[in-house]
């Protein structure tokens, strides 16, 4: 397969088109995200939310780029100079990559890894190196303790996300995407496997890091957490980022969870998109049902409660496929 | 050890009861008036700036610049001017300026007027971009509200027709006193003929 225009055996023409769809992906959600996100949010508090810009508000957050994108870039003095610039960059890219393994639907992937969950859950975790490089450098207490909370509260919840998701690879056999979505062409795993799906969303939503697992970046508590000194675009970076993670988590529950593209009727990717955002209302809805947890609580909640548990499903997970 | 999984268990319950309310509320019709789009039903007793009633009989006002609002205002906001136009019983009012930007909304000029000529308006939605908008002519303000309720707007009377019924009064004045000098001195008359 190799040739001039399929280096490695992989064509070029697909992978510019792959790469110009990611960033219009990544674009367009974070613009629909955030609409979304105070949409809803409204809706729940009995008020209208955004109406002025555009028809109820859609083109809100094009003013809001506009206006982040106007404003001053201050970098403080002390600042340590190229951590503080490279951390915007660090969180974004990883969150770009992991693009590159789900399927959209039957034909849509980019590459087909066997190893694909790895590849998403590595570059997940390379967001923590870059919320700790962003406190750090801030030279700033309350970045600085944000950062903290923030990594503690990362490794925490990473823990039980994998032993979630090994749960499943036990009953597929594979680690690539493709083939956990095929398995579940007669029966999605939600409801095999209710408890991991439970457990599972609640780590997405800590290791996304909002609410209520939102400490780090708590506006009542750390000003602004680890973002505090982060201004214009850079702010906006971190901001795109997290909307960007929320639709990779979500995109794994719905390939892990629901069935990826599967559904009667309509083509794969409008089911795809349609169980991802379901996913994303369920993350928001948490965010303005529940009350922010204390710092030592979420810790508790995470080694004393989540991971026995998710244990415990592993285990009992992988007596039952021995039975079989 | 039980203890533990009954924990885990009525806890998860709860989060399920809270997430039950906010998902009733989202679909909750939402309780927000947006201002400027939509309007609001006052209440009848609503207090907004005071205005010169439409007298449901006379289909004008009913002010007769006898100035005890301007009087009795705190901060000194009323302006009335008034003349008595010949062929009418009472003043009229020729001029009622009030500067709302400094009103406190206190009453005290409805309460004091003796032919209940001012009442509470129920506009709310005051926005104007500078100060000056806020001095309001009552007697145009009159107009603009007789025209919207299909009734003949009273006429503002200009500067002219004040001079002429001041004159005409004036006149009239003069003209009684002369006859009450000529009565008086036709009563005191006759009796020294008499005499003489």
């Amino acid at each position: 397969m190799e040739s001039m225009t399929h280096p490695a055996g992989v064509s070029i023409l697909g992978m510019l088109a792959g790469l110009i769809g990611v960033i219009t992906l990544v674009a367009v959600n974070a613009l629909f995200l955030i609409w979304m996100e105070r949409k809803v949010s409204a809706h729940m508090q009995l008020r209208p939310g955004p109406m002025e810009v555009g028809w109820h508000g859609a083109i809100q957050t094009v003013a809001d780029a506009v206006k982040l994108m106007g404003k001053e870039l201050i970098t403080p003095k002390d600042v340590d100079r190229w951590v503080y610039l490279a951390a915007p960059i660090v969180v974004f890219l990883p969150v770009l990559l992991t693009f590159l393994v789900i399927p959209f639907s039957q034909t849509l992937i980019i590459r087909d890894m066997n190893v694909g969950i790895l590849l998403v859950l590595a570059f997940a975790a390379l967001t923590v190196l870059a919320i700790l490089m962003a406190g750090w450098a801030s030279n700033n207490k309350y970045a600085v303790l944000g950062a903290i909370r923030s990594v503690a509260q990362n490794i925490a919840y990473e823990i039980p996300l994998l032993i979630t998701l090994m749960s499943i690879i036990l009953m597929v056999g594979s680690f690539s995407l493709v083939d956990i979505v095929a398995a579940q062409s007669r029966v999605w795993f939600v409801l095999i496997q209710p408890v991991a799906f439970i457990l599972y969303i609640t780590c997405a939503t800590a290791e996304t890091n909002r609410a209520p697992f939102d400490l780090p970046e708590a506006e009542s508590e750390l000003v602004a957490g680890f973002h505090t000194e982060y201004t214009g675009m850079r702010f906006a970076l971190f901001f795109l980022a997290e909307y960007t993670n929320m639709f990779i988590v979500a995109a794994i529950a719905t390939v892990f969870f629901l069935g990826g593209w599967h559904g009667p009727f309509l083509p794969g990717i409008i089911w795809f998109f349609l169980k991802v955002y379901f996913v994303i209302f369920v993350l928001m809805w948490f965010r303005w049902t529940f009350p922010r947890v204390r710092f030592d609580q979420l810790i508790t909640f995470a080694w004393k409660i989540l991971i026995p548990l998710a244990f415990a499903n592993l285990i009992i997970t992988a007596f039952i496929m021995k039975l079989r | 050890m039980v203890s533990y999984f009954k924990e885990i268990l009525v806890g998860f319950a709860s989060l399920l009861g809270g997430m039950a309310v906010t998902i009733r509320y989202f679909f909750k019709p939402i309780v927000t008036v947006q201002y400027p789009r939509e309007k609001i039903e006052m209440t009848p007793r609503y207090r907004g700036y005071p205005q010169l009633g439409i007298d449901p009989e006379t289909k004008t006002h009913r002010c007769i610049a006898c100035e005890m609002c301007s009087r009795i205002c705190p901060s000194q906001l009323i302006e009335v001017a008034g003349t008595k136009f010949p062929g009418e019983k009472q003043k009229r009012a020729t001029q009622y300026i009030h500067e709302h930007q400094y009103c406190s909304l206190c009453g005290l000029c409805v309460e004091v007027c003796p032919t209940t000529a001012l009442e509470f308006s129920q506009v709310y939605s005051l926005a104007g971009y500078s100060r000056e908008d806020f001095v309001i002519d009552h007697l145009i303000l009159l107009q603009k509200r007789q025209q919207a309720a299909g009734l003949s707007a009273t006429p503002v009377p200009t500067a002219a027709d004040i001079e002429a019924a001041q004159a005409a009064e004036a006149a009239a004045k003069a003209a009684k006193e002369k006859e009450a000098k000529a009565k008086a001195k036709a009563k005191a008359e006759p009796e020294g003929e008499v005499k003489a």
